[in-house]
């Protein structure tokens, strides 16, 4: 490992906990008091102290992010072909699409709470309906750029639609299409917390409720760190992920050094 | 008989985006004959419908005007007998050299149904092809791992794999420097001469369509038609030396007047 190779790798730990002391530091610095804002050290403590429901609470919004994330990754992934495939079902979708996607999730809780009660479903259903949109939009885009002359050069040896889409269509549209997945993985975090805050009595959503309620400050920024903690862990894995399958498309060297 | 490839009287015109009204008049009157195993080199002005008569030949585009024939057949759906290669090479970039080459015969017929069972035929085909154009070895790599020329020559092998009767080539040699053009000039010559198939040439460089074409037709600013039919009479197998005598100068002079007036 080279000099610099290593400042890289080192680099994501050193500013993270560069960030946490100049936190710290500011906060004994500037005398402010813990319930406005904690110190990390006082989190920390919390977070041990509450190790159990923060554990529990964690994996709750995990199950209910990833569930939701699943089905919009299938659900995106059809969407997305049928609108790449079919100029006609672009055109009718699309509108239908912005606007939904223009809705805050936050007032379409209350409906699915109406519909499916509190708690599970409706955290599942939020992380679905604010992650799968990104997923449409880049599937469709990849279809959607495919160079004409290649097009016309399949198209000249007889290639039906069918042929094109899976021949170039859905291979050039894999970049695309993992790349979509680390922003959607993040907003179905977002997603199943805000469902959770409104309308359920589990996840860590909830839990940052109850701790607001009673005034217990450093749980709250708990919850936040445990989230941070479980969306990047989470966004690594698509990054990953998106590395294994579509290498191909990964050849630059920019900010590499 | 007729000519293998004929265009008659054939206008073109490209609808305005929208679907309003207008839309640009990109060939009109436009008639060519190409016999077959014939080489015909096509120049004219930028703009003037070159690359709309490669389309309108092979059935990318239908005309509203005139009629196109290929192979004694009306050409009402994209033809299947040609193999064709752009200035950009258009390869793949997460298959290798040696599957770009195979992607031609994953479509046509009747390879298609038996790539499964003969792929190993294939890709010996594919690598013999590879080396006449000087890229033996190299089917394992990435078409990103090639230089420009070398991407080149790939996407001229994959326009030849199926054996297409009729080879079209839009400006394929455009972004090339002059040595290795004058290299692929050199391989499309041996190949025309080998395969005794019929090409269609675009192109910029006339001294290219002077070398390489049988004859060469100059084309009209936009819209275009045919204004001049050239034929080149020098003797075959050319040798890159014959671009220097004083017949073949004269021949390329000829042709720069007449594109200029065509320009005007
Ligand atoms: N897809 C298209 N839609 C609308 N207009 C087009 C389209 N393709 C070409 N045209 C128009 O048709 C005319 C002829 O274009 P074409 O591409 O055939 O020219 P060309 O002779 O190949 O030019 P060049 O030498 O620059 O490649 C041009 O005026 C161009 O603007
Ligand atoms: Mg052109």
């Amino acid at each position: 490992m080279t000099r610099s190779e290593f400042y890289v790798r080192s680099a994501p730990w050193l500013y993270t906990l560069a960030m946490f002391l100049l936190w710290e530091a500011a906060v004994h610095i500037f005398k402010i008091p813990t319930f406005f804002l904690p110190p990390p050290s006082a989190i920390a403590v919390t977070i041990v102290e509450y190790w159990g429901p923060i554990y529990r609470n964690s994996l709750f919004t995990l199950s209910t992010t990833l569930i939701g994330f699943g089905l919009a990754v299938g659900f995106g992934l059809l969407l997305g072909l049928a609108v790449g495939w079919s100029r006609a079902i672009y055109a009718g979708l699309y509108p239908l699409m912005i606007g939904f996607n223009a809705i805050p999730k936050v007032a379409v809780v209350p409906i699915l709470v109406l519909w499916f009660g509190i708690g599970f479903l409706p955290a599942v259903l939020t992380a679905f309906l604010i992650s799968f949109f990104p997923i449409v939009v880049n599937v469709a885009t990849g279809l959607a750029t495919i160079e004409p002359e290649l097009e016309d050069v399949l198209k000249a040896l007889g290639a039906s639609k069918l042929d094109i889409m899976r021949k170039v269509g859905i291979p050039r549209t894999l970049p695309y299409f993992f790349g979509s997945l680390k922003v959607a993985i993040t907003l179905a975090f977002v997603g199943s917390v805000i469902s959770e805050s409104i309308a359920s009595n589990y996840g860590i959503g909830n839990l940052m409720l109850q701790a607001q309620a009673q005034f217990q400050v450093p749980l709250i920024f708990a919850g936040l760190i445990a989230l941070a903690v479980e969306g990047i862990v989470m966004y690594w894995l698509m990054a990953v992920l998106e590395a294994r399958m579509t290498g191909w498309a990964q050849r630059s060297g920019f900010a590499q050094t | 008989m007729s000519a293998f490839v004929a265009l008659d009287g054939v206008s073109h015109v490209y609808a305005a985006r929208g679907g309003s009204s207008g839309g640009t008049l990109a060939v009109d009157g436009l008639s060519i004959a190409v016999e077959n195993g014939e080489f015909a080199a096509v120049v004219g002005p930028s703009g003037c419908g070159k690359s709309t008569l490669m389309k309108l030949a092979t059935g990318l585009q239908f005309p509203v005007k005139g009629t196109v024939q290929v192979a004694g057949e009306h050409v009402t759906q994209p033809v299947k007998i040609a193999g064709m290669a752009f200035q950009a090479p258009t390869l793949l970039p997460w298959r290798t050299t040696l599957d770009n080459l195979l992607l031609p015969l994953e479509i046509v017929e009747p390879h298609r149904s038996q790539i499964r069972r003969r792929r190993g035929e294939y890709v010996e085909r594919a690598e013999k092809l590879l080396a006449s154009v000087g890229l033996g070895g190299m089917g394992s790599k990435f078409p990103w791992e090639l230089s420009g020329g070398m991407q080149q020559r790939t996407s001229l092998c994959r326009a030849l794999i199926h054996e297409p009767q009729l080879l079209m080539l839009d400006e394929p040699f455009a972004a090339l420097d002059a040595f290795t053009r004058e290299e692929l000039w050199c391989v499309i010559r041996d190949l025309h001469a080998a395969r005794k198939i019929t090409v269609i040439l675009v192109t910029h460089d006339l001294r290219e369509a002077v070398f390489l074409a049988d004859r060469v037709f100059v084309m009209s600013a936009r819209p275009g038609r045919v204004l001049v039919e050239r034929p080149i009479d020098l003797p075959r197998p050319r040798d890159l030396d014959v671009t220097f005598t004083p017949g073949f100068q004269d021949i390329v002079h000829e042709l720069r007047s007449h594109i200029v007036r065509a320009r005007q």
